[in-house]
């Protein structure tokens, strides 16, 4: 059993590399934080790691679009290497700006391969907003949920570009159908709802899909937020549980890689 | 050469964007506008054909799945659509941060092109008429000091027309002007320096017997601003006949020597100050303000606050990483009407909205979370908001000294230098007046978050590594500030042609005091050259060395190996002449008002509940990303439905660790108008309150002021001052509280041909503290049926400046005062039960006293709370139900206790004053019986919380 090993990918505007460090590293992974500059100038360095993760941020001030110009230099710089990463059975998680990227690149939900199917655009509200979701699990493809029996999970959002949009009907038939959506936005009592519980206004109120390997994860929350019981936002009220909700997405990555390589 | 690439959303999607502005429009007053689209235009210079522009748009500028483009040479119109075309563009030389981000993004796909720049292209249907649209293009959609607009037919021109620049070196005759001619030459050249500092130089430069050169007189200027050396605060004050030498010294930073704290590490010497946090981290914090832009240009004006407060952090001891903003604003009235605001003036609202979205668009891309802040409403600050930013850092022990060594290499590193922001410093040290926007529109600018983001993760690898010596952001002055403070004791030799530049034609004197934003100056030593450059190099951020420190502390400007400028450092830092001004300070004479009483106060609640001081800020609160880092313990919005307001925030800086920061702020300027010294003790008070309310204690507060006042030349003005910062001393040193950093913004005052409009004497105290278990933080929301609720502390008639006279449109004369003793007593006490862990929740009683304070903890909660008056501690004989119900009496609190632990608590509080008003029910009722056990508040909490929440819910 090997240590797992996680390559945060960070780039100018990426934020959210300590808490997911964190995260990983409390999950019991070894977690480095590589400049694209460094991987591309030395793509084998990919070999390294079980992990890759896309983590929140603005890369390059989300300037086009949130996560398009990262999206592109994975794109037309870093293909063949995240074919060959994923065809090793390694796992990639995208964050917020990283889902906006992977998706944007085409490796979410990657039904047809190679072409963008799907966007995160802006939300109807048009404002950046920074609130608590509830989500529920539909489906335990993602290798990064294996819970059957979680009702919802709590989790901070923060962005302005974060409805997702599919290229058209099909496509989003094809993702339900074949299980890739992994959460969608829920209200307290567990039914689906319009704003703000679905803050962007996401179609089917999608807030996670994977690939239709399972090991590629997007998501617009935050789990990293939610590791510790002091971030949920009324301990206070409620108590302090042993982890935040958001941990068992790393615990599960971790677990995966450590049963698996 | 250019060719335009219109990117817009495909039909069948809203636009959120266009729809926002047309609800903007309808609130302006103008109707008739049934529909708006917005288009994001790039303007891409270079000579590219069909097929290169179709390539940049598919592969990089359009999101296939929701947008379209079109691609055109030349001109607004499109043809088949029928509408009003209004494109707004930034204007020449002001930055825009999506230029940098494209060019590079095209040179990842191989593609070249000259230069880009980018435009808002609006589509506006509906019967409306050109002389409107002209209105609704320059007043709401442009700020025409940055921005060009153009409407159809007009053809956009977008001709940067490079201008070149041919050194000629300028010298000023100074030696034989007389005073007026010294006068008009301070003026002329927007130097701020009065008569009495003009002739300081004029006998520097006798003795050298040479005229000054434009570049050093500039230096001379910028080290000697307000901004800079806060000459007020360092003068000699003759205060009612009294001489006060340095009031600094004798008030705020005496309280601090005087308490001698020995977690303090740093206190008023480097950017920002320091304390200990750890057994491996210190912790800085810097608050200060950015007014004067803020007023011409909000978004930019707020945006390069915030990031120049992120570079003070940043450019602490050997460089902090922030890990928290708070921000605090003083606007005009939202609701003023458009025929009440001064000519030159814009918006309040839109000053608000403005300011908000630049602190949350830079602060957000930072990845720094903003979780603390406040705003204040009044109509005085119409024609000069007051925007105060500040920044928590974190950093390590071994990295709080830094000093510059002779040879030591001068490297500026991270954005480049531009036209921008010139004259800032000597600008914020003046009046605004209706002309300021055009004289002074050059001291705006707009900062590029993503190049001091990259700067921030560049630097601390650079710190870790020993890669530099000492450290100092480009604030205010621009090099000529940062090398001239770095090389203080060295001196210093600069080329100023190797500073890179945005674009040509920059004179040597724009380059030296370019205000231009996101650059830091490092001090290198030259063996660690080639490693330093080379990491920013890996990072893409440009660094450039630009001279070197001597040791002969001469300050020398080279400009293509010519000089231009040669100062003495010690001139330059010694030579000011010091003020001597009077000031005088006499008790307005105001009036108690006679209000009758009444038999229910649930409207005046209510009332108080909608005051814009008073309401719900979730709507600015939201737009802050104030959980990025993952710290957040307590969050600026608490309760059932996280919505209350909390009262400080808490964050913890070391994931994993227990170990917290606390920090809040205090301020009442509607105190000040009664007096000032009763203000800045209360300031404290409040900002000391919410400390102990979340869990703190007093064990290790420091304090920060930020005082902006009026023109500090008129001795009222001054004195006002004087008062307060008297206050500081005395309140900060009772409360055993030292102050470590402070800023002050004088001048503010808006002359218009009518009348000058003079802001309330405006004290912000902020306050930080080092919880030692984050576990024992408490929010401010009730939380269970049952549960008792006390109120802590003395209740007095104290009614003046209070929101329930000014709801009523009085000022009043009793205004709150502290009792820091009695204070301390009950903070400490608080403290304890904390730390017990037997108090479930706790809100400061501050704005609207005790009946806002209960209102706000129940609904926030979702529980009633019944209350009786008869058993509050009050002074003497209160007879008045509206006195304990809305008087602002300090250091008093409202607290919920389980019953099982009511023995407990009242063994705790047995000796300060504290009344068992009531408890919480489950009942969504506040209902709260007078002094003759009548009903006098019975409201619904849910109609109480659509008061608070409604004002602004935009």
């Amino acid at each position: 059993m090997t240590t797992p090993k996680v390559l945060i990918l960070r780039t100018a505007g990426t934020n959210c590399d300590y808490e997911t460090r964190y995260a990983f590293e409390k999950a019991g992974a070894k977690v480095d934080a590589v400049h694209i500059n460094i991987l591309l100038a030395n793509k084998k360095l990919l070999e390294d790691y079980q992990i890759l993760t896309l983590p929140g941020g603005f890369t390059y001030g989300d300037d086009v679009s949130a996560g398009k110009i990262l999206a592109n230099q994975i794109k037309y710089n870093l293909e063949e290497d995240i074919k060959t990463f994923i065809h090793e059975k390694k796992l990639i998680l995208g964050i917020c700006n990283g889902f906006q990227a992977l998706t944007k690149a085409g490796l979410l939900p990657a039904i047809n391969k190679q072409h963008q199917e799907a966007t995160l655009t802006f939300n109807d509200s048009n404002k950046f907003e920074d609130r608590w979701v509830y989500l529920k699990i539909c489906s335990n493809k993602s290798v990064f949920i294996k819970e059957k029996n979680v009702p919802t999970i709590y989790l901070p959002i923060a962005h302005g570009e974060g409805k997702f949009v599919t290229k058209d009907e099909t496509t989003l038939n094809k993702i339900m159908s074949n299980q890739q959506v992994v959460f969608k936005y829920i209200n307290e009592c567990g039914e689906e709802a319009g704003y703000p519980w679905n803050p962007g206004g996401s179609i089917q109120n999608i807030a996670g899909i994977c690939d239709p390997t399972g090991q590629i994860l997007g998501i617009m929350p935050h789990p990293e937020r939610h590791v510790e019981p002091t971030q949920h936002p009324r301990w206070t009220r409620n108590g302090l549980k042993e982890f935040g909700d958001g941990f068992l997405i790393f615990r599960n990555a971790v677990d995966y890689v450590k049963s698996h390589f | 050469m250019y060719s335009r690439i219109e990117v817009f959303l495909k039909n069948e999607f809203p636009d959120p964007i266009g729809n926002n502005i047309l609800s903007e429009i309808e609130t302006f007053g103008f109707h008739g506008v049934s529909n708006i689209r917005v288009r994001q235009v790039y303007i891409i210079f270079g000579n590219l054909n069909k097929n290169d522009l179709e390539t940049i748009a598919q592969k990089l500028l359009v999101d296939t799945i929701t947008q379209d483009y079109q691609i055109s040479d030349s001109g607004l119109r499109i043809a088949d659509i029928k509408s009003h075309f209004v494109e707004i563009s930034r204007k020449p030389g002001v930055m825009d941060p999506i230029e940098q981000s494209v060019l590079k993004a095209l040179s990842d796909i191989g593609i070249r092109i000259d230069g880009v720049k980018t435009a808002q292209k609006y589509l506006i249907n509906g019967n409306i008429s050109p002389e409107i649209i002209r209105i609704i293009a320059t007043r709401l959609l442009a700020n025409t000091k940055i921005e060009d607009v153009f409407i159809y037919p007009e053809t956009p021109n977008y001709d940067h027309g490079n201008i070149h620049y041919f050194f000629k070196k300028k010298t000023i005759p100074l030696l034989n002007a007389d005073n007026k001619q010294l006068e008009e030459i301070s003026l002329c050249g927007q130097l701020s320096l009065n008569l009495q500092e003009m002739e300081s130089i004029q006998k520097y430069y006798k003795t050298l017997k040479r005229e000054p050169t434009d570049i050093e007189l500039e230096t001379i200027a910028q080290t000697w601003s307000e901004h800079c050396v806060h000459k007020t605060f360092k003068g000699i004050i003759d205060f009612n006949g009294i001489k006060i030498d340095n009031l600094l010294k004798n008030t705020i930073m005496k309280a601090t020597s005087e308490l001698n704290k020995t977690w303090c590490v740093s206190v008023f010497k480097d950017n920002a100050g320091i304390i200990r946090f750890d057994d491996f981290y210190n912790i800085c914090f810097k608050v200060e303000t950015h007014n004067h832009p803020s007023a011409i240009e909000p978004y930019g004006g707020a945006n390069t606050g915030i990031g120049g407060v992120i570079r003070d952090v940043m450019g602490t001891g050997l460089g902090g990483k922030p890990i928290l903003n708070t921000d605090v604003f003083c606007f005009g009235l939202p609701d003023t009407p458009q025929d009440k605001i001064p000519k030159g003036v814009l918006h309040p609202k839109r000053i608000f909205k403005g300011v908000v979205a630049g602190v949350r668009d830079y602060g957000n891309r930072m990845g720094i979370p903003t979780a603390n802040g406040a705003i204040f409403f009044d109509e005085r600050y119409i024609g000069n908001p007051i925007v105060f930013c500040g920044t928590v850092g974190i950093i390590p022990k071994d990295k709080c000294q830094k000093m510059s060594h002779p040879n030591d290499l001068i490297v500026v590193v991270g954005g480049r230098t531009g036209r921008d922001g010139i004259h800032g410093a000597t600008f914020s040290s003046t009046e605004l007046h209706e002309q300021s926007e055009q004289i002074s529109g050059g001291a705006v600018q707009i900062g590029n978050a993503i190049t001091e983001k990259a700067l921030l993760d560049t630097l601390l690898q650079a710190r870790d590594k020993g890669l530099y010596n000492c450290i100092t952001d480009c604030g205010a002055g621009g090099l000529s500030s940062a090398i001239g403070e770095m090389g203080q004791d060295l001196g210093a030799l600069v080329n100023l042609e190797k500073v890179p530049l945005k674009y040509e034609g920059l004179s040597y004197t724009e380059i030296w005091i370019s205000e231009a934003q996101e650059r830091m100056v490092l001090a290198v030593s030259p063996e660690k050259e080639h490693d330093i450059l080379n990491l920013f190099k890996a990072e893409n951020v440009e660094a450039t060395v630009i001279g070197r420190f001597t040791n002969d502390k001469i300050l020398r400007l080279f400009y293509n190996s010519q000089i231009v400028g040669e100062i003495e450092m010690e001139f330059l830092h010694n030579g000011i002449p010091r003020l001597e001004r009077k000031a005088t300070w006499h008790k307005p004479t105001c009036e108690e008002p006679n209000l009758s009483e009444k038999e229910d106060y649930g409207t005046d609640l209510k009332k108080i509940l909608s005051a814009w001081n008073v309401c719900s800020k979730e709507w600015v609160i939201r737009q802050y990303d104030h959980e990025v880092q993952g710290g957040s313990v307590l969050k600026p919005l608490q309760g059932i439905h996280d919505d209350g307001p909390g009262d400080a925030c808490i964050v913890t800086p070391v994931l994993g660790s227990k170990k917290g920061i606390i920090v809040s702020n205090g301020m009442n300027p509607r105190y000040g108008d009664i007096d000032p010294y009763h203000m800045a003790a209360s300031a404290i008070d409040e900002a000391l309150r919410q400390i102990i309310a979340v869990g703190g204690s007093l064990e290790q507060v420091a304090l920060l002021d930020n005082f902006c006042w009026g023109n500090t030349n008129k001795p009222d003005r001054l004195g006002s001052l004087v008062k307060a910062a008297q206050a500081c001393y005395d309140i900060a040193f009772a409360y055993g509280t030292p102050f470590i950093s402070g800023k002050d913004s004088l001048n503010n005052e808006f002359i218009t041909d009518k009348e000058t409009i003079v802001i309330p004497p405006t004290l912000l105290i902020s306050a930080i503290s080092i919880m030692e278990d984050i576990r024992n933080a408490v929010s401010m929301d009730i939380k269970e049926p049952g549960n008792l609720v006390y109120l802590i502390g003395l209740t007095r008639p104290e009614l003046g400046g209070s929101h329930y006279y000014h709801i009523h449109g009085y000022k009043g004369n009793n205004v709150p005062k502290v009792d820091a003793v009695l204070g301390k007593k009950i903070m400490n006490t608080i403290s304890q039960a904390t730390k017990q862990r037997i108090i479930r929740s706790c809100h400061d009683c501050s704005e609207g006293g005790l009946a806002i304070a209960a209102s706000e903890m129940a609904f926030a909660g979702g529980y009633g709370i019944t209350l009786n008056l008869s058993a509050i501690a009050a002074d003497g004989s209160i007879q008045r139900n509206d006195i304990l119900l809305f008087s602002e009496s300090n250091s008093r609190f409202v607290i919920e206790v389980r019953p099982e632990h009511q023995k407990q608590f009242e063994k705790l509080v047995k000796d300060i004053p504290c009344g068992l008003l009531g408890k919480v029910i489950p009942e969504p009722l506040l209902k709260i019986y007078g002094l003759n056990n009548k009903l006098i508040v019975n409201e619904n909490i849910y109609d109480l919380k659509e008061a608070w929440q409604a004002p602004l819910r935009w």
